[in-house]
């Protein structure tokens, strides 16, 4: 398996779908090595995590999100910055090194930053390579160009993998549209949530504003997430507007940072709405627990959301959800409200509609969380697992 | 007879601490930052007291012991009172021994340091009872002449000032309401009868102010005897009112830069000529007839090149911070609760919302202008988590939010 993040130390969902996908897919007869272009302790016992450093290169520290150029120091003690580019370079060549002397079935890589990896090993051993789409370029640079080099890795590997698999429908018409990859080598493999591996609230809610301020009639809305062109918070904002012209007392809770933070802020006095909305910057634990479970409706308003794990969380917290129809999880969930994200007017209308009645939030929450009970990594490990027996035959 | 009026202002803030939406509600000790914090109101006095009040009142009482002749006009905030009380008593007697020579003259303006005179008149008319108050008890003086924050002024103002009982106010002396005339003369504000108005000469404070210290400037080394002569020159001129903030001595030019020397050389120089004085605000007002009225319609400040309250209120972020917490007025008096009322009113001090400004930081000259905070939105986050606390305060007593 190679992969750019596993939790802890990852910066959003790719690390934790890793590392779900992986626990559930070691209860098969199979042994898994999971290789990291970083080493750190993740306290993970089901798997092997080998770290692949490049020739020459002592330790690689990360900085800030795993998008981030991280610093590479060297055996001889110098160090140097290294931007995304130019490390998943390093990690193709540390990869090629690593795998000389082993041997593997399948291998089975996540996103673009692992794919020359996989088409090296490819080459090298012959064995057949799954290539894993979480997102492709065009959702997260929110256009449909992007990066050409990025682009390039995506197309060449994405036709030469032995099979392909995809987060959501919208994921695999993404790849049959950006690069014309044939239908059937497409597998749409959903992602999951594992209901009991969600760390229980405890205690008083760290948002003793909000807390009070509910107590006294007023809403909370609230989003979690990098504040980022792909996640659609501009559009969110002016339906905001919208909600709090017709119910004065409703709250925004938005967790998180990135490039639009003051950009948002900025946003929010322009449309009137500074003091309904509040930022928190990003948050961890119980923090970001607690902003789930706060809040009376989660909105995820993604432009391109290849899938979407945090209304899930949401979910799982108690709050019942508001997601684009532009993600994947749109097309698992059941029980929530669905919108196009450009579509404000009819974001305003149903954030408004959960803002003014009870009764509609508690329902939605209830039958949500009653699909979210159900779901569970397992089912998404056998589909890969039958994967793996059509191409590597009979798994060891 | 020609009158040099020296007017300086003496100003600090509640800086508001890095305060976020976990501690809103659970405290409410915004103005209490860790003293190794850059937001420490208690450092910044002691620093400011130590490199600027201590050694410039030590300076201006000698000029005062020694040339009799010599006389200023002070403005001191209720907020930087408080603080000099609590953390420089000396700094707070240094200035109390300059009053008590009976040549130093306190101008009124608001407790807070506020722009409550554009949201609430009578919360503008409370704050100005207060610092007549506090500096009642503290120098002795009940002021004759007022001052609003930044120097802001309008004909509105004016007439509220004349009916206050003031004798005089003050305000920039900006070239597109002077048009032809020059800011040295007593003018009456349009719409009144008996107030005068003085305004800035800030070519020749901002000589002082700002260029002193600057040796690419033309004129440096500004001398006493060059800018006595420069004053002499306008023969027709009655009153040469610089005003200009206090901290110009030993903060914006430091000691180093001789700016000191030049203010104890400034009187000897100033008197060689036959019927020059220096005067108080009141006792040039008192000594000159007006010349001609002034109208200012639009509000005017001594901020910047545009002499306007962008700096204060120009963005969305600022307009909608200041409406939001004067919106909270009439509860907040309502619940009687001291603490809670003198909170907000901390709140309502002008910096708060200049550190919000944007309009440096995106030329990317943000060391034109001084804040404690990294980022206008990192100021604007904390003001707004402080005052969703007061909100909460209200709250909590039962009253509608």
């Amino acid at each position: 398996m190679l992969g750019w993040e596993l939790p802890p130390h990852n910066s959003g969902g790719l690390g934790i779908a890793c590392y779900q996908l992986c626990k559930a897919l070691a209860k098969k007869p199979i042994d898994i090595e999971f290789i990291l272009p970083y080493s750190a302790d993740h306290g993970i016992d089901f798997m092997n995590i080998t770290a692949a450093h490049p020739q020459g290169i002592a330790e690689v520290l990360r900085s800030g999100i795993a998008y981030d150029s991280y610093k590479y120091v060297l055996e001889d003690g110098t160090e140097s910055w290294i931007d995304i580019y130019g490390q998943q370079e390093l990690y193709e060549h540390a990869v090629a090194k690593l795998v000389e002397a082993r041997e593997f079935d399948i291998v089975h890589a996540h996103d673009w930053l692992t794919f020359r990896a996989a088409l090296r090993v490819k080459e090298m051993k012959q064995c057949p390579i799954i290539l894993h789409v979480h997102s492709v370029e065009s959702d997260r640079s929110g256009s449909k160009q992007g990066n050409p080099l990025v682009k390039e890795i995506e197309g060449l590997a994405l036709h030469a993998a032995d099979r392909v698999i995809a987060v959501s429908q919208r994921t695999k018409d993404a790849i049959i549209h950006d690069y014309g990859v044939p239908a059937d080598k497409i597998e749409v493999v959903h992602n999951s949530i594992e209901a009991g591996d969600l760390v229980a609230s405890d205690g008083d809610n760290a948002y003793h504003y909000l807390t009070l301020m509910k107590s006294l009639g007023y809403r909370v809305v609230t989003n979690i997430g990098r504040l980022t062109i792909q996640k659609g918070l501009p559009n969110l904002l002016r339906a905001a507007q919208k909600v709090v012209a017709k119910h004065p007392k409703t709250l925004f809770l938005i967790v998180g940072s990135g490039e639009q933070y003051y950009e948002l802020i900025d946003l929010a006095n322009d449309l009137g709405i500074g003091p309904n909305v509040i930022f928190t910057d990003f948050q961890r634990g119980k923090r970001w627990r607690d902003a789930f479970a706060i809040g009376d409706l989660f909105v995820m308003p993604s432009v391109s959301e290849p899938f979407g794990l945090t209304p899930l969380e949401a979910i799982g917290y108690g709050s019942p959800a508001l997601v684009s129809r532009q993600s994947g999880v749109s097309e698992v969930l059941m029980n929530c409200l669905k919108v196009d994200f450009w579509d404000i007017d009819e974001m305003a209308n149903q954030i408004a509609a959960v803002m003014q009645s009870d009764v509609l939030r508690d329902s939605l929450a209830q039958n949500a969380y009653h699909e979210f009970e159900r779901m569970s990594w397992d089912s998404v490990s056998d589909k890969v697992h039958d994967l793996y027996q059509q191409h590597a035959g009979a798994a060891r | 007879m020609k009158a040099v009026v020296l007017y300086l202002h003496v100003h600090q803030p509640y800086r508001i601490r890095h305060y976020t939406i976990f501690d809103t509600g659970l405290t409410h000790d915004y103005f209490n930052a860790p003293y190794d914090s850059k937001e420490s109101n208690e450092k910044v006095l002691k620093k400011v007291a130590e490199k600027s009040y201590l050694p410039t009142n030590a300076r201006l009482l000698k000029i005062l012991n020694e040339n009799p002749d010599f006389k200023l006009s002070l403005s001191i905030t209720g907020t930087v009172l408080e603080q000099l009380e609590k953390w420089s008593p000396e700094a707070l007697r240094s200035f109390q021994e300059l009053c008590a020579t009976g040549r130093v003259e306190i101008v009124a303006e608001t407790y807070h340091h506020s722009l409550a005179f554009f949201y609430s008149r009578s919360e503008f008319e409370m704050q100005v009872q207060m610092h007549r108050e506090k500096v009642q008890q503290l120098f002795g003086q009940t002021p004759q002449v007022f001052r609003n924050t930044e120097l802001s002024y309008n004909n509105d103002l004016a007439q509220w000032a004349e009916q206050a009982g003031y004798k005089g106010i003050l305000t920039e002396g900006w070239d597109p309401v002077l048009e032809w005339r020059s800011p040295n003369f007593v003018y009456r504000p349009a719409g009144t009868d008996h107030i005068r108005l003085l305004m800035k000469n800030y070519k020749l404070s901002d000589d002082v102010a700002f260029r002193f210290g600057d040796h690419d400037w033309a004129e440096w080394p500004l001398t006493a005897d060059k800018f006595a002569h420069w004053m002499s020159e306008d023969h027709n001129a009655t009153n040469f009112n610089l005003f200009m903030d206090y901290e110009t001595f030993g903060e914006h030019q430091w000691e180093a830069s001789g700016v000191f020397d030049f203010l104890e050389h400034l009187p000897r120089e100033w008197s060689k000529t036959e019927g020059n004085r220096f005067m108080t605000v009141s006792e040039s007002i008192d000594n000159f007839e007006p010349v001609d009225q002034v109208d200012v319609p639009q509000t005017i400040t001594w901020a910047d090149t545009e002499r306007d309250l962008s700096a204060w209120l120009g963005n969305s972020m600022q307009a909608s911070s200041i409406t939001s917490l004067y919106a909270l007025e009439d509860k907040i008096l309502s619940t009687n609760d001291l603490v809670l009322i003198e909170d907000w009113r901390k709140l309502q001090t002008s910096d708060h919302f200049y550190y919000m400004c944007t309009k440096w930081f995106n030329d990317g000259d943000i060391h034109a202008y001084f804040s404690p905070y990294d980022t206008p939105y990192e100021a604007y986050m904390n003001f707004m988590n402080a005052y969703r606390d007061v909100q909460y305060r209200l709250a909590e007593k039962g009253y509608e939010v």
